[in-house]
């Protein structure tokens, strides 16, 4: 785990690195600004280093726990992100979880059902799911339920001014949209995949072994077909991970969610190298920590994979 | 318009003839801004006109919140330190100047209690001094009196490099001196025509001594207030998220009375310019959207919602085109587009007429911009309807053919005119951006009936406005023969927006490539205009000089205005807001309210 973040900062570094741009450009364009300040700038922030030394410097910080400093912002980078941080994990956890409470049911009855209309219907709404990227899926929502009907808002506001029911209603609402859009994504890719992977279990001889012992077949299934066939899905949850990154950073533009995706964004455009190296980091972590729980997910529902 | 017939303008606004409305028109017609005019006759002994207030509430609260939606957020809340307008625009929630600019280019007072003026002794006489006497009674978000010393330090903290202030051009050629508990003196080196800069609008909001003392130089960007702002504003800090948020409640000891209307205000940053037009436009989820840099079209589609009305408030900003006077393709000392070679065609000034004609300016504005870029051929320019007469939108496919072919530039059998061998062929960079690459190609298409063949080529922005000295395609090193962009005016005075034409900043290898002067053009014509205009003290004389300039580079066709670029901002039909060109959209949000 240690080796493969080290070796994704050092690639995320030298790109920013080797990027064009410079986050004190707008100076040079801006007739008031003289070349006295940006120079200033530069020498304060250190971007006159040579490039291995800067992220010698970036890495030794990390180490002491100091994210560096928002050459825009001019604040911490830490607090910019543990600004964003519980926005985006409450919104990806949310679509996440709406994406598997969706998938596992009907997943698990289209393949005890092949061929029904059940199974055709779940096959093609699941098809048009994740064919549809994010940004389109995001636009019809916001003209259907924000402009035609007028239900639902589609600008998120991090500040409400309310409280008690109020408050938990109002974010409830401003959430639905984004999450759903993610959810769908999310959720039509694994009801395929939960299908699949239940059918090549349902026909194994353990099954009609269980069967056979009289046991009813819900038992059957949630006991002994889903659990075998979860393995392959949790597997597929995790490495899909950074798909949900990338699909929340587009997700996160549309409905101007304050997470860490709009952060990485507006981080980029104005080429501020600190805060986008220190959320890209933090994605990275994330998916390898994710990894981490699906390896650790496996022993619990196969002993025989467990590390001994 | 020369020196005699300004002052016989300004002669009849003295005796009433001529309305004030009616000389800063004239003046904007030949390239003066709003603000300039208005100082012009400041100076000439008429006392810049009262701001007329339209604010009708009359109590203070009461409003509700403002939301408002800015698609790229606020950064920081340090005015000193503040790039973008989107920084200035979220610090002026909590800061205000001495002064700031009203649409019509006058000074509003804001922390002064009137603005100076000969008659009130607050301007020197020699050009050389400006008295400011500030409100008293007013206080810091935290209670602290605000005085003299609070100004003092502004201009200490700012003119220090070490504090790496944007700001820094406004105060480091001044001295400031405290008269007294509420009186300072802007003093300058020489005579300053255009004083009201330190301490006015966008650039001259004022921090608190008491809390910024302590962390001046190097150690500015440590001070925890850069991000809890402590000012004098109608609105008090509430929580900031950087690119997402910033709050604020009302202040309930601001210095104006029955001020402000609204009880809180939000700032929402992020998104896109659509979607923020949108929520303005049709949804109404929001009150005001800044930037609107949408298409008209769409923008008159959202407009049926019925929830709000678009506002276009004119300003300096100017989309155009130049012409390079020194050679693209020719590297000499390492660099090309040097200052030592001559552009193998486009220095024949027929050939740079002839591409002016060829410029549709009217169809780029119907086609295009619609009424978010009106048309106009100046460089410093002025609404549409009162262009300059000397600069007039002209174009005619026959009349640049006809000109082409006395100069001696002759089809030949490709349909491209040549002469001695030299192709009229030309490679047009901007940067990529829609409107920009359909105006390309009207220019491209008309060019091709006249015999002149042109590639266009677009440059990703990130890279077109950068000052990456390694990258071939900024805008600075200009490695074309034509390219457009628009260039912002950043102050009401031409001064530095002029070093366009002076000799000695053409961009080159030896100064990075940060020279103002892209096109390169050397004219010792327009150098001298410029240096007087430098130590002119008198704003009429001055004010011609500037007027000549840009004739003098617009018929010269050096340069040549496309469309004007004014400010386009979202606005709910109840709300009531001014906004300038001259100043943030946000200075004047102490006076915004809703009808009822």
């Amino acid at each position: 785990m240690i080796p493969s973040l080290l070796g994704i900062s050092v690639v995320l570094f030298a790109l920013l690195a080797l990027a064009p741009g410079d986050p004190f450009d707008e100076l040079a364009t801006n007739p008031a600004v003289p070349p006295e300040v940006r120079a200033a700038l530069r020498a304060k922030f250190g971007l006159d280093d040579p490039i291995w030394m800067r992220y010698w410097h970036w890495l030794a910080a990390l180490l002491q726990g100091d994210w560096g400093f928002s050459f825009v912002s001019r604040m911490d980078v830490s607090t910019l992100i543990m600004q964003r941080l519980p926005v985006t994990l409450i919104v990806i956890g949310a679509s996440q979880f709406l994406a598997i409470a969706i998938a596992l049911p009907v997943g698990v009855l289209a393949a005890t059902r092949p061929y029904s209309l059940f199974d055709q219907i779940a096959n093609t709404v699941a098809f048009i799911g994740f064919s549809l990227p994010t940004f389109f899926t995001g636009l019809v929502l916001i003209l259907i339920f924000s402009i035609q009907l007028d239900w639902l808002p589609f600008v998120y506001r991090a500040d409400i001014n309310a409280t008690g029911w109020a408050f938990y209603w109002e974010h409830i609402k401003q959430s639905i949209m984004p999450v759903t859009v993610l959810g769908l994504f999310q959720g039509a890719a694994l009801v395929r995949f939960v299908r699949s992977s239940v059918l090549d279990v349902i026909r194994l001889d353990y099954v009609t072994t269980a069967r056979s012992k009289g046991i009813g077949e819900r038992k059957v299934i949630t006991r002994h077909v889903v659990r075998t066939a979860l393995i392959p899905v949790v597997t597929l949850v995790a490495l899909q991970m950074p798909i949900v990154f990338s699909g929340a950073i587009v997700t996160e533009q549309i409905f101007r969610v304050p997470g860490i995706g709009s952060l990485l964004i507006t981080s980029m455009l104005s080429n501020d190298t600190p805060v986008v190296m220190g959320v890209t980091f933090v994605s990275a972590c994330l998916v390898v920590i994710f990894n981490l729980i699906a390896d650790i997910l496996y022993g619990w529902l196969d002993p025989r994979i467990a590390y001994r | 318009m020369n020196e005699r017939e300004l002052r016989g303008l300004i002669d009849r606004v003295k005796l009433g003839r001529m309305s004030r409305r009616g000389f800063v028109r004239r003046m904007a017609a030949v390239g003066l801004t709003a603000p300039l005019a208005a100082q012009l006759l400041a100076y000439s002994g008429v006392a810049m006109a009262q701001s007329k207030s339209t604010y009708k509430p009359t109590k203070r609260g009461g409003g509700g919140q403002l939301k408002v939606l800015w698609w790229q957020g606020a950064t920081l809340l340090n005015p000193h330190f503040a790039v973008g307008t989107k920084d200035q625009d979220g610090s002026r929630l909590f800061y205000e100047p001495l002064a700031a600019w009203d649409p019509d280019g006058n000074l509003k007072p804001k922390l002064a209690a009137e603005i100076p003026s000969r008659e009130n002794g607050g301007l020197a006489a020699d050009g050389k001094s400006v008295t400011w006497k500030l409100k008293q009674g007013v206080t810091w978000h935290d209670g602290k009196p605000f005085t003299a010393d609070d100004v003092v330090f502004n201009w200490e903290y700012a003119k220090d490099p070490a504090t790496a202030a944007y700001t820094i051009a406004s105060y480091k050629d001044v001295t400031v001196e405290k008269v007294d508990q509420y009186t300072v003196t802007v003093k300058f080196q020489k005579p300053t025509p255009f004083w009201a800069d330190a301490f006015i609008g966008a650039r001259g909001m004022l921090i608190p001594k008491h809390l910024f003392a302590d962390y001046i130089g190097a150690k500015s960007r440590d001070a925890p207030t850069n991000l809890k702002p402590v000012g004098t504003g109608p609105y008090m800090f509430k929580d900031f998220k950087p690119g997402d948020l910033v709050t604020g409640v009302i202040n309930p000891n601001y210095h104006q009375a029955n001020k402000p209307y609204f009880d809180s205000v939000e700032m929402k940053g992020g998104g896109d310019a659509v979607s923020a037009a949108r929520a303005v436009l049709q949804t109404g989820e929001f009150d005001f959207a800044w930037n609107m840099q949408v298409e008209d079209e769409i923008l008159t589609r959202l407009e049926k919602g019925g929830k709000g009305r678009v506002a276009i408030t004119p300003g300096g900003n100017i989309e155009f085109l130049l012409f390079n006077q020194t050679d693209p393709w020719t590297e000499v000392d390492g660099e090309r587009s040097s200052l030592k070679t001559k552009h193998p065609t486009l220095s024949d000034p027929e050939v740079r007429k002839a591409i002016a004609l060829l410029v549709d300016n009217k169809s780029i504005q119907d086609h295009i911009y619609g009424r978010t870029g009106p048309a106009t051929r100046n460089y410093l320019y002025g609404p549409e309807r009162f262009a300059s007469k000397a600069n007039p939108i002209e174009f005619n496919i026959d009349k640049a053919n006809d000109i082409l072919e006395k100069a001696g530039w002759k089809k030949g059998s490709d349909g491209i005119r040549a002469k001695d061998g030299k192709k009229l062929k030309f490679v047009y960079q901007t940067s990529i951006n829609q409107p920009r690459q359909k105006t390309q190609a009207i220019i491209k298409q008309a060019a091709q009936k006249a015999g002149i063949d042109i590639e266009l080529k677009s440059v990703t922005a990130s890279v077109f406005f950068s000052s990456d000295v390694a990258n071939p395609d900024t805008y600075t090193k200009f490695y074309t023969d034509l390219e457009m962009y628009t260039t912002t005016m950043g102050q009401p005075d031409p001064g530095t927006h002029c070093l366009q034409f002076a000799s000695w900043e053409a961009a080159s290898k030896d100064n990075k490539w940060q020279g103002r002067n892209i096109t390169r053009w050397q004219s010792p014509e327009a150098d001298k205009l410029l240096r007087d205009a430098e130590v002119e003290l008198d704003p009429v004389k001055r004010a011609a000089i500037f007027i000549k300039l840009n004739d003098l580079a617009i018929q010269n066709h050096i340069v040549m205005g496309i469309v004007q670029r004014p400010t386009v901002s979202a606005k709910s039909l109840q709300l009531n807001a001014d906004i300038s060109g001259w100043d943030n959209n946000t200075s004047d949000l102490s006076d915004w309210f809703k009808d009822a």
